[in-house]
């Protein structure tokens, strides 16, 4: 009982890490691509609660709405209007696999002794040092809204016209050609 | 207290996992979750060192990763649905138009 009262936040890290990851092994590994996408989702959350762990609440917020809302809902719409009865049937992996699965592991075998290497045993900072803005101690979103609307305004609006470009361009893609209408 | 170096091997495995599906995966719209797994490794990268250095600059970023997250599965899904249209398929290897 103490040890898990003295190391509760390592274990529910542990616990969201492993939600992530089997999240993730499941986009690669599962045929079907509904289940892919439902295991999408769940790597989504569990990237969202490591998020909370490392006080980037307004960011877990974002990520559950725009990914776990918006970017999934896009996805499963996307599998259900492409018939997936009939794609699901066909081969699900390009062959061959073994240089795929070389690249994979060797990618993260090498990062991750990297990254042990280079921060093994470094803690972080105190959450209070994030959200000192001014001298004055905010809240997590407001704090991120400071940085944004006044250091970052410039990639913000930026941004937002990327937005919009991307919305015109995808309504150009999906709209259907009307008769007698050139490509 | 969580060590920094935690966060980056999740991260690391899931960019890894990204990348293994990037190159395994057939079905086009598999190969795009793919590509929001690498950038969701990518945001968790930017919070870990956020909290790591003390600067909150690192959770301004995945902020705009999000954004040209959502945008680039739009025109991805997009394109699927116009490729759905053409060739009564989603597998990458039945676009070999371009192909040099």
């Amino acid at each position: 009982m103490d040890f898990l009262v003295a190391h509760f936040a390592q274990l529910v890290f542990v616990f969201l890490a492993a939600v992530s990851l089997a999240g993730a092994l499941g986009v690669v590994l599962l045929r079907q691509p509904v289940h892919a996408a439902l295991s999408l989702l769940a790597s989504f959350l569990g990237v969202a609660g490591l998020f909370v762990l490392a006080h980037g609440e307004f960011l877990a917020a974002v990520q559950v709405l725009v990914y776990a809302g918006g970017v999934m809902v896009l996805f499963l719409f996307v599998i259900m209007f492409v018939n997936v009865r009939a794609a699901h049937k066909e081969q699900q992996y390009l062959r061959p696999l073994v240089p795929g699965a070389v690249v994979g592991s060797l990618l993260f075998a090498a990062l991750a002794l990297g990254a042990v290497w280079a921060l093994g045993g470094r803690a972080g900072a105190q959450p209070g040092a994030l959200t000192a803005v001014e001298g004055e101690q905010l809240g997590n979103t407001e704090a991120v809204a400071w940085l944004l609307y006044r250091d970052y305004l410039l990639p913000f609006e930026v941004v937002s016209v990327l937005l919009l470009v991307a919305m015109v361009g995808a309504i150009v893609l999906g709209a259907k050609k009307r008769e007698g209408e050139r490509a | 207290m969580i060590p920094t170096h935690w966060y980056f091997v999740v991260s690391v495995a899931m960019l890894a996992c990204g990348v293994a599906g990037l190159l395994l995966r057939r079905n086009f719209i598999t190969v795009l979750m793919s590509v929001e797994l690498i950038l969701n490794a990518a945001n968790l990268n930017f919070v870990a060192f956020a909290r790591q250095l003390g600067d909150l600059t690192g959770q301004v970023f995945p902020v705009f990763v999000i954004t040209i997250a959502a945008a680039e599965a739009a025109i991805g899904l997009g394109i699927i649905v116009q490729l759905a249209r053409l060739k009564a398929t989603v597998a990458l290897d039945s676009v070999k138009e371009m192909r040099g």
